[in-house]
């Protein structure tokens, strides 16, 4: 049995539900988080934007904003001081306002309300440009080109040879069988066309930092709530001209990213590095919700034409697909993204003959980016839609079709990767049909449905699975330090950052476990990057799975090391010494698990030893994957070291006469490999279940020209303690021997299948065919026009 | 600038301040109370509640000079440096932390609504917490808190 409660745990402590490390200074309120720094002689930074896009700025006024007490420091883009570009597509600042998050002028002021009124003081000079809001009109013939290295269409796929708006470093084709061939031997042939709007990754902590010159060596300093630090350090380094090695970047605890404070917390630490070169003082910058809200990358809005066909018995011969995101006015996501979308183009099946092509769109729109899940919500939710169509069409049963056609072990997916690993979907998929009793509430649904005329209920499953960790995207290399004290106390740091997702407490279990040593003794020291090596972004749910290989490998060379000590002094082997609770000792063979005997010695003790004996207490250690065989040219290849499946279940009941839409239950299971802190998991989980609430039904960027209409939570809507559902939470653990302890991915996953199986469920109320994102009020009184 | 005389975690401050800033600006830039945080400036997320008065209410659009003979109670004031109040602790059993920048806000809701209700439904703690937005947690640990922080202040009762 895979269900995790089943599974005998042969760890110490891994699996087991240990209480937050970082939990005690949160709710004390003590936790520092960036906006929270303050600093002798700081200043407070703040941009200067316009409010129509595009346009070429003519000038810029600063005399009412110099001659007002307090103002220390006005660059606007005109000035030689001004850097523009940065190195990831972005401007610092610019004349050339594309989108509504360009800044024309940075201000510096002794106090937040100084800056406000600078702010609002500058007068702003342009003239208004023709610009491109939609994918459609983007690809119009006669469309304005809004970046120089866009390119047109040649016979409906991307190419050099013309120029246009499509971002070609987006472009990845999967090209698998002959999709020509393969539709001409199905019975039933669909096309359909979904769409999904951009929405916001709102974490409750807009984006802040704090720029200064660190007294001791000279380094510009920041302090950011930077989710890749490492990432946001290039920014500082470029915009203050510094040395890496002059450019110090610290993470402060950071109040959610979900992918988003990655580009627009990188420029902003950019200007706050111009204004502190510019004044010689520390410099601040927090963001507003509305400038939050402008200046963040979104999960990115995408088009998707489907096309599949399959025999009359439900299996599935063909699948061909174009998927369009919008990228908005630069983009510096898209390129990695869309690698992604096109691996999981067709979805947790294996379809003999696949073709699709995936890229995306420039326009005058806020920039897509990185957001939970980086681009399977959106893909998942048309996937799932259209099987859930074919099944009405061949009049199959959803749950049936899916049985037929999902990937097992020595399936080959869409890019042609064959899965050697343990494939436990339908254990899981039947798992939850029993847990919610799916069909007896499907036929109880729809024979409510016959009868009731202001109210529709209906059940939804969707199947789905997510490559774990960067796989072909990039190179999955990590790196760790362990150093144990002389009073057997532990310092633990990495690359990878804490983002509130709980990655401090997972990385002490798994440095805990080998080390034989308990959770409290260990302290995590959170990313500076002075004090440790850059190991990529800590994305793509990556931190546990692939990201801990270097804790791991690193704890388990101090571990023997140690071992080596107490093996010398009981005169005894390396393997016949264990560690448990802070104990090393000698294994007696008729109770192995016993360390009551006398050949024990505490960890402390041998730390001590080792520290006044001159003896080495910390290891770093470099963890690098082996390299995925990939083919970006025909999108076949291994794309991924592992997959975590995920099933989920969603039950919703519609009030047809206002258009409302009340999920009333969902079940999600989980595939985690291994389970690393079951506590950690579910708060994961429901959080994804929440959040993918949000996007099936309230949350959705409304624009008018590339301005942000909804600027803030009163009309940006989040799901509140009102609206959760009930949520059955099941956990499989499967067997792969990638992944720290064989861990698999949660914190995408986690999420990602919500928005189509609560699109399903509301599809099976209404029988329709639910072809867009959000379920809004308006869109249900829509579709029962 | 005006004189103000506020009461905050049980200390008596005088302080000088504009007729336009909010408590929330007081506590944060003048006092440097931290803990309470500001997530919209609009009264929509919660992040900035404090107890005045034992209401939790949002600090973001109060005026200083406004509070003046009231008792304000912020995150700072819940609990002590060496123990942890028992909604503190419900909240690191329960799992409720994440990213922790709701936290606080939570915390002080959780206060008001326990103080005025010690065994409150699930209705009532949801009806108490929809005023703070969470985007991590899904509500449910933090719903679960307030359950743990009740029935340990009964206990100490």
């Amino acid at each position: 049995m895979s269900l995790f409660e089943h599974n005998n745990n042969k760890y110490k402590v891994i699996g087991k539900d240990i209480k937050r490390i970082d939990a005690l200074e949160k709710v004390k309120g003590t936790a520092l988080y960036a906006a929270d720094l303050y600093m002798d002689g700081m200043l407070y930074g703040g941009n200067v934007r316009i409010k129509e896009y595009p346009a070429k700025v003519t000038k810029i006024d600063t005399s009412l904003a110099k001659a007002i007490p307090g103002v220390v420091e006005i660059i606007t883009c005109f000035d030689s001081r001004a850097k523009k570009h940065s190195w990831a597509d972005y401007c610092y600042m610019t004349d050339e306002v594309k989108f509504c998050g360009d800044v024309v002028a940075i201000i510096a002021a002794e106090s937040k309300k100084v800056l406000d009124q600078a702010i609002k003081s500058i007068k702003v000079e342009y003239e208004l440009q023709k610009g491109v809001y939609t994918v459609e009109d983007a690809l119009k013939e006669d469309a304005p080109i809004i970046r120089e290295k866009g390119v047109g269409l040649v016979d409906g796929l991307p190419s050099r040879e013309k120029k246009g708006n499509i971002f070609i470093d987006s472009y990845y084709p999967v090209r698998k069988g002959d999709v020509v061939e393969g539709f001409k031997n199905c019975d039933v042939i669909i096309e359909r066309e979904y769409n999904v709007p951009f929405i916001d990754q709102a974490y409750i902590e807009t984006e802040a930092c704090l720029v200064y010159c660190d007294p001791k060596d000279g380094s510009i300093t920041g302090e950011s709530s930077a989710q890749n630090p490492f990432f946001t350090r290039r920014y500082l380094a470029e915009a203050s001209g510094n040395t890496m090695s002059e450019s110090r970047l610290i993470q402060r605890t950071l109040g959610g990213s979900f992918g988003g404070k990655e580009e627009g917390v990188g420029v902003q630490i950019g200007r706050a590095a111009i204004l502190h070169k510019a004044t010689g003082r520390p410099i601040k910058m927090v963001n507003s919700r509305e400038e939050s809200l402008m200046d963040s990358s979104k999960r990115h809005p995408f088009n998707f034409k489907y096309k599949i066909g399959a025999t009359k018995e439900g299996k599935v011969l063909a699948l061909e697909a174009t998927l369009i995101d919008n990228c908005g006015a630069y983009n510096n996501q898209t390129q990695f993204m869309n690698w992604r979308s096109s691996v999981h183009s067709a979805g947790v099946y294996e379809i003999p003959n696949v073709k699709t092509d995936t890229f995306g769109v420039f326009t005058n729109n806020v920039h897509g980016g990185a957001m939970r899940g980086y681009s399977s919500p959106q893909v998942i939710f048309a996937q799932e839609q259209l099987m859930n169509e074919l099944a009405k069409e061949l009049g199959m049963d959803n749950v049936e079709l899916r049985r037929k056609n999902i990937i097992r072990q020595n399936s080959r997916t869409a890019t042609n990767q064959l899965i050697t690993e343990e494939v436990i979907l339908e254990e899981m998929m039947d798992e939850l049909l029993n847990r919610s009793n799916y069909y007896n509430k499907k036929n109880e649904y729809e024979e409510f449905n016959k009868n009731s005329k202001s109210f529709k209920k209906g059940i939804s499953l969707v199947t789905c699975f997510r490559g774990a960790g960067l796989g072909a995207e990039g190179i999955d290399a990590n790196g760790a330090f362990v150093q144990a004290t002389e009073d057997g106390s532990v310092i633990i740091s990495t690359g990878l950052a804490e983002n509130g997702q709980g990655l401090q407490t997972a990385f002490a279990q798994i440095a805990a476990e080998p080390l034989g040593i308990t959770i409290d003794k260990i302290h995590f020291h959170s990313v500076d990057t002075h004090a440790i090596a850059d190991s990529g972004m800590t994305v793509a749910s990556r931190g546990t799975t692939m990201g801990a290989q270097s804790m791991k490998k690193a704890a388990e060379r101090l571990a023997l090391i140690i071992k080596e000590h107490v093996a010398k002094k009981f005169c005894t082997t390396v393997d016949k010494i264990d560690c448990k609770d802070n104990y090393y000792y000698v294994v007696d063979e008729n109770f192995p698990s016993n360390y009551s005997n006398e050949k024990k010695v505490a960890f402390k003790d041998i730390c001590n030893e080792r520290m006044w004996g001159g003896e080495q207490l910390a290891v770093y250690e470099w963890f690098k994957p082996e390299l995925n065989d990939y083919n970006h040219h025909t999108g076949q290849g291994k794309a991924f070291p592992t997959y975590t499946y995920n099933v989920c279940i969603a039950e919703v009941e519609v009030d047809i006469n206002i258009g409302s839409v009340n999920v009333t239950k969902v079940t999600s299971g989980l595939d985690c490999g291994t389970v690393i802190n079951p506590n950690t998991v579910r708060g994961q989980m429901f959080g994804g279940i929440v959040m993918g609430l949000g996007y099936a039904i309230t949350e959705e960027i409304e624009l008018n020209k590339g301005r942000i209409l909804n600027d803030n939570f009163d009309s940006y809507i989040l799901p509140t303690s009102m609206d959760i559902p009930e949520m059955d939470l099941v956990l499989f653990e499967s067997i792969t021997k990638e992944g720290t302890f064989g861990a698999k991915s949660v914190g995408e996953p986690s999420t990602e299948a919500v928005g189509a199986a609560i699109a399903g469920a509301v599809s099976h109320a209404l029988n329709k065919n639910v072809d867009h994102l959000p379920c809004s009020l308006e869109s249900i009184l829509k579709y029962m026009d | 600038m005006t004189d103000c005389k506020l009461t905050i975690n049980g200390k008596d401050y005088t302080l000088k301040v504009e007729e336009k800033w909010t408590l929330l600006y007081v506590l944060r830039e003048v006092l440097g109370l931290t803990g309470t945080k500001e997530g919209c400036g609009t009264s929509d997320c919660g992040a900035c509640k404090v107890l005045v008065d034992g209401k939790a209410v949002n600090s973001c659009s109060l005026l200083a000079l406004k509070m003046e003979g009231k008792k304000i109670t912020t995150i700072e004031g819940i609990g002590s440096s060496d123990k942890p109040h028992p909604i503190q602790e419900a909240f690191i059993e329960a799992g409720a932390v994440q990213c922790g920048f709701c936290t606080p806000g939570m915390i002080i809701s959780t206060k008001a609504l326990l103080d005025g209700n010690i065994d409150p439904s699930e209705e009532e703690i949801r009806e108490g917490l929809s005023k703070n937005l969470c985007r991590c947690t899904g509500y449910v640990k933090i719903i679960d808190a307030v359950n743990i922080a009740a029935a340990k202040i009964k206990e100490l009762k």
